[in-house]
């Protein structure tokens, strides 16, 4: 066996992996916060890379000015979401609000479709390309800083919900939505929060996943194996977002290169048909599912 | 004004059409279909014959998630599993085709009870999630089980014969899938006055309660599960002979949203609610084409815009159903004929 060569495919695939953390860390806000399963993930993540797309390649604006609009712009597009859509659903049965996200999900794709046609489209480059070696392992450029902003990104909103007064009202929300009502804290903001926060990290992992393989409506289909990587963590459960998504990552690259790319995904929801019979909450989600 | 429904036993209490009238328009419904061949064209035929697939394929999803509570997002994976298995024996056995919708609607059955084992052990978001990943597993084998299926390449089917009449247009395969349609919805609706259905009910109302009452969970979550995927399994097949081809991408993981969308725009929990919903979905998209070839002089490209517009207009449709009438086109019926029971007095 070529150890390097593993090496190499498994560094690419923790790469891939970080995205599934960051997108995943969207996921489990807006559940946290909301209790909603946001099936739609993976189409805000798509809107997100197609605004970069939009302002960087349409209007060849700067990446510098382009990415924070694009973000901003997820933001907004999260926070409309929950305001239009979700809030009016409140109390509802939670499959009709997980269908809800199905429809929406439909209607972003659709839209996107429209103004952008379904051709795929490469980003205008914002990262440095020269090749990076570790050891002697070699990594795309784009996946090594793909990785290293998905990081930076990730420990800087554990440090918001640690430390920012938004953050703390965000667990507080989670924690127990009448407790935190009955401190003065504003559930309705907390959920635009959690919305808009979520919308915004799932532009940006759109836009890091662009760089790496290009922008199409294709990549909805990301949101459905963030929400195994969710399921496998425990969809309550950072931490559990963060290794399950690493895990997914690998997994997937190794499975892909040494088996064949047809069984990147099969090996993926064998896994989450696994977890589900076995674990139903996930490696670290907290146990709340009553027995059947 | 109807006045007073006065049921004197269990029997007329349960009985599907509780009064004469509502014979009386069964009757018109049933005679309506056997002469609307007579006075529609070919294009109406092809519809009325996808409509009938897609109730009887719906009216499964419905007794699996209307009425029994298991939301369900493999549908049409299983609907594939029944086409693929009467593509296969088309190819390589010669038997009859209702043999070959038969087998279909077995083997779907059995592949439905493996796929309904995760109801077991998990409900709700997480049952629908096990189903989202038993439909990638069964696309997957059918785009590597080549020996089979033929992969990617597809499959072609012979047209069914009967008595020596070849049904390879809608006007002549209308005959065949119409009656099915009927049967399988009368059966459906059956169903719900048996101590089966009524247990369905029951476990979607309250799992716990049901179990009290000495309803087995399992057993009958999986019974739910073999009746939804045998629907499916008859639908697809009849699918498969009615698009005389079938490859992997003819049951992609949308289809399966569709099945979802209709009954929540029909109205999930009622027989009725399967069959407008089916109805009202498969005709949105003609409708929509019609609507884009009207306003094709405005735009440039009007065939590109076709596609996204439907995928839009399709989620509004769930989004809106679920906002604005959870209960769906079944409660505006519903809304409609009360109007005219207690005419002239108001609602």
């Amino acid at each position: 066996m070529d150890w390097l060569f593993f090496i190499e495919v498994s560094l690419a695939g923790i790469g891939a992996g970080s995205l599934y953390a960051l997108t995943a860390i969207a996921f489990v806000l807006i559940y946290k916060a909301t209790r909603v399963i946001n099936l739609a993930i993976g189409e805000m993540l798509m809107v997100g890379a197609y605004l970069f797309f939009a302002l960087g390649a349409g209007w060849s604006l700067s990446w510098w000015l382009a990415i924070p609009m694009a973000l901003v712009g997820g933001g907004l597009l999260g926070m409309l979401l929950e305001r239009g859509v979700i809030r009016p659903m409140l109390g509802e049965n939670p499959i009709s609000v997980f269908m809800v996200t199905i429809g929406l999900g439909s209607i972003l794709v659709g839209t996107v479709e429209l103004i952008w046609t379904s051709a795929p489209r490469s980003l205008p480059g914002f990262m440095p390309d020269e090749a990076i070696f570790i050891g002697e392992a070699f990594i795309a450029p784009n996946t090594f800083w793909g990785f290293v902003i998905a990081a930076v990104v990730i420990a800087l909103f554990l440090l918001l919900f640690r430390f920012w007064r938004g953050g703390v009202a965000l667990r507080a929300t989670a924690s127990d939505q009448g407790a935190a009502w009955a401190m003065g804290i504003n559930v309705p903001a907390v959920y635009s929060l959690a919305w808009g926060l979520a919308g915004m990290i799932a532009a940006g992992s759109g836009i890091l996943l662009g760089a790496m393989s290009g922008v199409s409506p294709e990549m909805a289909m990301f949101g459905l194996t963030v929400l195994v990587v969710v399921i496998v963590g425990g969809l309550d459960s950072v931490f559990g977002a963060l290794l399950a998504g690493l895990l997914i990552g690998w997994m997937e690259s190794v499975v892909g290169v040494y088996l064949g790319g047809e069984y990147e995904h099969l090996v993926t929801f064998i896994l989450l048909m696994l977890v589900l019979l076995v674990r139903p909450w996930g490696l670290f989600g907290s146990h709340e599912i009553e027995r059947l | 004004m109807r006045i007073g429904s006065a049921k004197e036993s269990y029997i007329a209490d349960e009985a599907l059409f509780a009064t004469r009238t509502q014979w009386v328009w069964f009757a018109l419904l049933l005679a309506s279909l056997v002469l609307f061949p007579f006075v529609s064209n070919l294009y109406w035929l092809y519809l009325a014959c996808l409509v009938s697939i897609n109730v009887i394929s719906a009216t499964g999803l419905n007794i699996l998630t209307g009425f029994t509570g298991q939301v369900s997002l493999g549908h049409a994976a299983f609907m594939g599993v029944g086409a693929y298995t009467v593509a296969w024996l088309d190819n390589n056995a010669q038997t009859p085709f209702y043999l070959n919708l038969l087998a279909a609607a077995g083997v779907t059955t059995a592949v439905g009870l493996v796929a309904g084992l995760p109801s077991l052990r998990v409900k709700g978001l997480y049952l629908a999630i096990a189903t989202i990943a038993a439909s990638f597993i069964l696309q997957f084998v059918f785009i590597n089980w080549e020996s089979v299926t033929r992969g990617t390449r597809g499959i072609n089917i012979e047209p069914p014969e009967i008595m020596g009449i070849v049904l390879d247009n809608p006007d002549t395969f209308y005959w065949m899938v119409v009656p099915i349609m009927v049967v399988m919805v009368l059966l459906a609706a059956n169903l719900f006055r048996t101590r089966v259905g009524r247990a369905f009910i029951a476990i979607r109302d309250r799992d716990i309660s049901a179990s009290v009452l000495g309803i087995s969970l399992p057993a009958y979550k999986l019974m739910s599960f073999a009746i939804a995927s045998f629907y499916a399994g008859i639908a697809g097949g009849l699918y498969a002979y009615f698009m005389g081809s079938i490859n992997p991408e003819s049951f992609p993981l949308l289809m399966s949203i569709f099945f979802l969308a209709a009954i929540i725009v029909g109205g999930m929990g009622t027989i009725l609610g399967g069959i407008l919903g089916a109805i009202f979905m498969t005709l949105t998209p003609e409708v929509l084409r019609y609507g884009v070839d009207l306003a094709s002089p405005f735009i440039d490209e009007p065939g590109a815009v076709l596609s996204p517009v439907r995928t839009i207009v399709f989620g509004a449709l769930i989004v809106g159903f679920l906002l604005f009438e959870p209960h769906g086109l079944a409660e505006i019926w519903r809304r409609i004929r009360r109007f005219f029971h207690l005419w002239p007095f108001r609602t």
